[in-house]
């Protein structure tokens, strides 16, 4: 893609991502997005979430998804948050199934794997790409160790530090960076990256092997420390959003910032470096 | 800079991106309903429990719980009323004539009477019961140690597996009773009972009276309600569909340790 260009302006083209920063990045996407849809298949088969250890404790729940029949005997869904019960017919508790009907369902199917209330296949597929997570992960810290990429790309300088400031007015304009300074990560896009990738990953991880019944038996502080086995799924349900989040922030800014520079970089590795702030 | 080429560029990845969303979800769901592909995912249940069994000791022990922790009710899941007309009128009964036929590869078949089964040495314990669909609930069980009653058969050394046959049918027709299977490192593990008592009371029908299997490291469909057989086998092909249980006859692991 990137190569017909490189004869012509072959200055202006500086090599970004090495090959194994972006194989690990492109079978990120993959693993994440079927982490979340069969996770959240998962989710259906129990539609709320708890605090503590124990479902029916002395707790209520924090939030409870459910399809009821209203007076009509319409299926309608309810989801109620710390208490206040909100009407999320269509995409929570009640929405069209395969045969488009309407369904008592957590989530729609268009955004579980599999297309169909199915836990021991969402488990199948949860699991599988989970390995692979662990797998992708553990080569990206060996990569790092070997490249120093970690250190020489991603962890924020004396410099960046006390650029935090204008960083972040940089973002909320969102102001392009320019020259030299579009191939570094800046300060917050660092802080993002170090923060997905060595809190919230290897948290989802570690929360996720928590909430085994055999490991709970193998690290038995592990669970308490996140303030029970049904504190721990609920963590696990809010940092997979939190983890959506970020995939919307980061597609964002690399709209923002030249879209088909950043998609090409990640693919070919080479960016292309522009004075001026048009899109190419 | 002007904002109507942009809109419209922004519209054409929007719909590529939809595109491909769509294409993917459609290849997962063609994927799923392949059966060699939920094979291949299965590889990562094989690496979990290899794993799991690899670095977990054989005796490591379920976490404990205290009293204070207990749920007022404990909750009931599965069959809560067996359809089994003959099981019913001996629960009528407070299950006299209840007997637990032992058998297989043991050296000794023994059929056990509920006061018998009382009286093996037994174990209380306060556990949290975790279902696969994603609960948890904390009970205290008071059962027999399964080991005792295991070494009370002497089974053969060729034995591998502890199947447990039920009372419940679980077809509207009273076909398909559940069962399920567990292996020797279970069966001899200090915490797996046949579990009389609930909460200090005895096993209520719902609950799965007179017996049911407590396997604490493993998820709540292994824990078999109403025992009435438990045979040794060295292995569970040609039993119902072969893999070794109800629910993994209908596609979940035989392995329920995540």
């Amino acid at each position: 893609m990137a190569v017909l260009k490189k004869g012509t302006s072959a200055k202006k083209m500086q090599y970004r991502h090495p090959l194994p920063v972006r194989l690990m990045h492109w079978i990120n996407v993959v693993v994440i997005v079927v982490l979340l849809m069969s996770g959240l298949n998962i989710f259906n088969a129990h539609t709320a979430l708890y605090w503590g250890e124990s479902s029916y404790g002395k707790k209520p729940p924090l939030i409870e998804i459910r399809g009821v029949q209203d007076k009509e005997g319409n299926l309608i869904g309810t989801t109620g948050i710390f208490g206040y019960k909100i009407n999320t017919t269509g995409f929570l508790g009640a929405s069209r199934g395969p045969d488009g009907n309407m369904e008592d369902q957590g989530f729609p199917i268009w955004i579980t794997i599999p297309s169909y209330r199915w836990l021991a296949l969402a488990r199948r597929w949860h699991f599988f790409f989970a390995w692979l997570l662990v797998a992708n992960g553990v080569s990206f810290v060996m990569y790092s160790l070997l490249s120093r990429h970690v250190t020489r790309n991603l962890l924020p300088t004396r410099q960046d530090l006390h650029s935090i400031g204008r960083s972040v007015v940089d973002h909320l304009l969102l102001r392009r960076q320019k020259g030299e300074e579009a191939i570094r990560y800046n300060v917050l896009q660092k802080t993002a990256y170090l923060s997905v990738i060595f809190l919230m990953a290897p948290a989802m991880i570690l929360m996720g092997l928590g909430m085994s019944p055999a490991l709970d038996a193998l690290f038995r502080g592990l669970v308490s420390l996140f303030g029970g086995r049904q504190s721990m799924r609920t963590l696990h349900f809010f940092i997979a959003w939190a983890l959506v989040a970020f995939v919307f922030v980061h597609v964002f800014e690399v709209i923002v910032n030249g879209f088909w520079n950043n998609v090409r970089s990640m693919i070919t590795g080479y960016f292309k470096i522009s004075s001026e702030s048009d899109n190419e | 800079m002007n904002s109507a080429p942009r809109v419209t560029r922004r519209g054409l990845l929007l719909r590529i991106a939809a595109g491909v969303g769509a294409m993917a979800l459609a290849g997962c769901q063609k994927l799923s309903d392949t059966t060699w592909f939920p094979r291949i995912l299965g590889l990562g249940e094989t690496a979990t429990q290899g794993f799991q069994r690899l670095i977990l000791p054989r005796k490591a022990m379920a976490r404990e719980f205290a009293d204070t922790d207990l749920d007022a009710q404990f909750r009931n899941n599965g069959t809560s009323l067996p359809r089994n007309p003959a099981f019913l009128a001996m629960a009528q009964n407070g299950f006299a004539e209840y007997r637990l036929t032992v058998d297989g590869l043991v050296e000794k078949p023994v059929m056990f009477s509920l006061a018998e089964i009382r009286a093996l040495p037994s174990r209380t314990q306060i556990t949290r019961h975790d279902c696969v669909e994603g609960w948890s609930a904390i009970g205290k069980w008071k059962g027999a140690r399964l080991s005792s009653l295991l070494e009370n058969v002497r089974i053969k050394p060729n034995a591998r597996y502890v199947v447990f046959y039920c009372a419940d049918p679980m077809d509207d027709d009273g076909s398909s009773p559940y069962y399920e299977s567990i292996d020797m490192e279970d069966a001899f593990h200090p915490q797996t009972l046949l579990a009389y008592e609930l909460n200090g009371a005895v096993l209520p029908l719902a609950n799965g009276a007179p017996v049911r299997l407590r396997v604490e490291r493993q998820l709540g469909y292994k824990h078999a309600k109403y025992i009435v057989r438990i045979e040794i086998v060295e292995n569970f092909s040609r039993i119902a569909g072969g893999k070794g249980g109800y629910w993994e006859d209908h596609g979940y692991e035989w392995y329920a340790g995540i």
